[in-house]
């Protein structure tokens, strides 16, 4: 250890090389402070998780599916839960359902989306050596991992996990004797989100910090990636917002372990009354979708980034509409704290407040669907090549319209009373959110991971799990719009009991087979990753041949990331199929005085400039000449 | 050692980055963008839930008007700590942190001298949710200056192994700035509880 201590002393010196710095096991693999491996980490983390959230899933889906099925053969996973009729206990259903948003909103796509991301392409493509602190990365990762294993562990605790719903309302949150998993399981809930929320700050301190600090000569802002722009937005949202859902969990914490009534008023168990009076149920739900509806872009907009970046790339076209991008995610990240109240259209909200929160919430349409339009105007008349990424990408515009169209409609509070709570709202946010976000992880995971392992994916593979996702993901959730507006209420064991529910047995039959074949179709693109990482066909240095700078380090990239002085940044990221040029691309490393060819008259104007870049490093003519010469 | 000497090489031709403000002390306002936002949440719950009625209006212990005094006394000698280290005056630098450390206790002394002021006027933590509200304030804020205090002491060990001086006053300028914050946060929490009673 001592060792340990002084090799960091000696390396405590902000931008050194690292490359040459020997590590042992647990420095490289468990305890890292590498970006790439902390990236990796939360990867590996995350898509464990999203296998035990999804399996979550198709046990509640079996049971609305198929209420009859006798799950006997189940009993070696969850034991009591199937009660002795052979049938899901149906406490446990909610606790399914609670389990599977929590697990799949902040672990999976936030946690795993973000984390994997924004730590992997951050430095890589801002030109860093790594993050501005690789401490307090490596312990973003360690506080989730422990986060993780506290939610997992709750799943096992014999009184089950929380219950209430991810949202996690009080009173059923707040009164430790409300129900089953109000007890322990919300004990574990809270101080699992407790730590996630720590870990989450950490990571995006770092993230913003990075972004701003640590760019590479010549990479201004209007020169970002726009992967960048979206991560540095997400980070933003969420030190903003996860510290008030920590305010929230806080009082709620009170409530429940010393008797406080911040949320509890007037509640009888059992005739008895509650010696709490005059709290407010509401106040928590407006704390607590103060972070929840930024949450939602949290998730989202890492996707988003991330398809910009592919869909240019891969359709050999610069991005339609830069700076519209920029200017629509920086919109989507202001609006997103003024809308929250949209969550609450049926709480007894006064109907003006309702009105301005409506009027707010329809604006996201504005900058969401300029979105749209610059990502299927990139992919007109483009070079379009089709690889897993690309099509995980244009899977997600469709997704990310089709669930974004539906938004538009539970935006109006009027429409909203009728459709709140239903299957239509499952719809709309697992398509728009879920999916969409999804669907980018997917696109990243396959786009980066010749940078990550060095090792190509098997395309085949991959395009047979996007066919079994894309075709699964819509028959699961677009039929949930039918069932939505038959008025079928979210979060209900069973719709057995009525002859209106029982016309839609059939529909829910099919959601739910649906849904198993897309979770299996999932083990593919697992078995497909984990091969890959080992035996996956070698890499070339840039396989998209892509402009941005990731592509400019070693097919296997070091601690350190370049191994020669980092590169200068001379020109924006999409430079795809420029009239004139030599290639359809041109990296960003490569300085507009050595492409005179294809220059913009106002980018012959930019040459002169390129000094002042060129003179910030003794070496650049040595590094423009490397990565320049394709 | 060869690998070593290589990269001090390095280091000297490794170019400046495009933003010359300190990453640490960035992070560090983000840090407390970030305090800002949960004591916003808590404040506004605060001002959401009084509207709401049923809320017990009751008179703030003399104390606490004390404690203020102390707080903003110690922000005082923090500024003092903070020009001592540019003058590398290391005797005062080191008195005057020690004295903010003191001050910073006695302002926790006074904040549960205040808090058993309002239990012995039967205003507990469990009961109506304006005492709730004020306790959970003081006590999250509390937890919040002990943090502050432990960042003291490591910027007194710092100070006794020479490793702030003019050269190098990073350290002691984010501990003051953390301290400050604290500071600006308390006098916002108070006047915050004394119009919003």
């Amino acid at each position: 250890m001592a060792t340990a201590a002084l090799t960091h002393d000696a390396h405590s010196h902000e931008h050194e090389h690292h490359e040459h710095h020997e590590q042992n096991f647990i420095q490289k693999y468990v305890f890292s402070e590498d970006h790439k491996m902390i990236a990796k980490q939360y990867l590996v983390t995350g898509i464990i998780w999203a296998f035990i959230g999804g399996l979550l899933s198709i046990l509640f889906r079996l049971q609305l599916g198929f209420p009859d099925m006798k799950l006997d053969g189940l009993r070696w996973l969850l034991g009591e839960w199937i009660n002795p009729e052979g049938k899901l206990e149906s406490e446990f259903y909610l606790a399914l359902v609670t389990m599977h948003g929590t697990i799949m909103v902040f672990f999976v796509l936030t946690a795993g989306l973000s984390g994997t991301f924004s730590n992997f392409l951050i430095p890589l493509q801002i030109g860093a050596r790594d993050m501005a602190s690789g401490f307090l990365n490596m312990l973003s990762y360690w506080f989730f991992l422990v986060a993780s294993v506290i939610m997992l562990c709750s799943l096992f605790i014999s009184t089950g996990p929380a219950a209430g719903g991810w949202v996690i309302y009080p009173p059923l949150s707040a009164i430790p004797t409300a129900s089953n998993g109000s007890g322990m399981g919300m004990s574990l809930w809270l101080v699992a989100m407790a730590l996630f929320i720590v870990s989450q700050l950490m990571g995006g301190l770092n993230y913003v910090t990075t972004i701003i600090n640590l760019r590479t000569r010549g990479l201004s802002f209007s020169k970002l990636p726009l992967t960048i722009w979206s991560f540095f937005l997400t980070a933003v949202l969420g030190i903003l917002s996860f510290p008030v859902l920590l305010s929230a969990a806080l009082l709620l914490i009170f409530d429940r372990n010393f008797g406080t009534s911040f949320y509890i008023s007037e509640i009888y168990i059992g005739g008895e009354a509650l010696p709490q009076q005059g709290g407010s149920a509401i106040l928590f739900q407006h704390l607590f979708w103060f972070l929840g509806h930024p949450e939602v872009y949290i998730v989202l907009l890492p996707a988003l980034g991330i398809t910009s970046e592919v869909i240019a790339t891969n359709a050999r076209k610069p991005i339609f509409g830069y700076r519209a991008m920029i200017g629509s995610m920086l919109g989507i990240t202001l609006l997103a704290f003024i809308v929250w109240a949209h969550h609450m259209f049926v709480t007894g909200m006064n109907p003006f407040l309702g009105s301005v929160f409506m009027f707010l919430t329809l604006i996201i349409a504005v900058p969401s669907a300029v979105k749209g339009f610059n990502y299927i105007t990139t992919l007109w008349k483009g070079n379009i090549v089709f690889t897993p990424a690309m099509l995980f990408s244009i899977g997600l515009v469709s997704l990310f319209i089709a669930g974004g169209v539906t938004g538009i409609i539970l935006g109006n509070a009027a429409l909203d009373i009728q459709l709140h709570d239903t299957y239509f709202v499952v719809a709309h946010f697992h398509l728009v959110m879920g999916s969409a976000s999804f669907f980018g992880l997917m696109a990243g995971v396959y786009h980066w991971f010749p940078k990550m392992y060095g090792r190509m994916m098997n395309n085949t593979l991959g395009y047979i799990h996007f066919w079994l996702s894309f075709i699964g993901v819509f028959c699961v959730f677009f039929p949930m719009h039918y069932i939505g507006i038959a008025g079928f209420p979210r979060r209900y064991y069973s719709f057995s009991t009525y002859d209106m529910t029982n016309s839609f047995a059939d529909l829910n039959q099919f959601i739910s087979v649906a849904a198993i074949i897309t979770f299996a179709a999932q083990g593919l693109f697992a078995w497909n990753f984990f091969y890959s990482i080992f035996r996956g066909k070698k890499s070339v240095q840039n396989p998209w041949r892509s402009t941005t700078l990731e592509w400019t380090t070693p097919v296997v990239v070091g601690h350190g990331n370049w191994e020669g002085p980092i590169p200068a940044v001379y020109r924006w990221p999409y430079d795809y199929s420029k009239p004139g040029a030599v290639e359809d691309f041109i990296p960003q490393t490569v300085p507009f005085s050595s492409t005179p060819e294809s220059n913009l008259p106002e980018e012959n104007e930019q040459i002169a400039l390129e000094k002042t870049i060129e003179e910030l490093h003794p070496y650049q003519k040595e590094v423009s000449a490397k990565s320049g010469g394709h | 050692m060869n690998t070593e000497l290589s990269s001090v090489e390095n280091f000297t031709a490794e170019a400046k980055p495009t933003f010359s403000f300190n990453p640490k002390k960035f992070m560090l306002w983000l840090a407390i963008a970030s305090i800002t936002m949960s004591f916003a949440g808590w404040t506004s719950a605060y001002l959401v839930r009084r509207a709401e009625g049923n809320w017990l209006e009751f008179e703030i212990p003399r104390i606490f008007w004390y404690s203020t005094g102390v707080m903003l006394i110690s922000s005082l000698f923090m500024h003092l700590s903070v020009r001592a280290a540019k003058k590398d005056q290391f005797g005062p630098l080191k008195t005057a942190i020690s004295i903010t450390f003191a001050l910073g206790l006695v302002f926790l002394y006074l904040q549960v001298q205040g808090f058993y002021e309002l239990v012995s006027q039967k205003l507990f933590l469990v009961g109506n949710p304006a005492v709730s509200f004020f306790d959970v304030l003081i006590f999250i804020h509390g937890l919040h200056v002990i943090s502050g205090l432990i960042v003291l002491i490591v910027s007194f060990v710092s100070a006794w192994q020479m490793k702030i001086h003019s050269k190098n006053r990073n350290r002691i300028e984010m501990a003051a700035m953390y301290w400050h914050f604290l500071d600006g946060l308390w006098l916002y929490l108070f006047v915050f509880l004394l119009n919003f009673r």
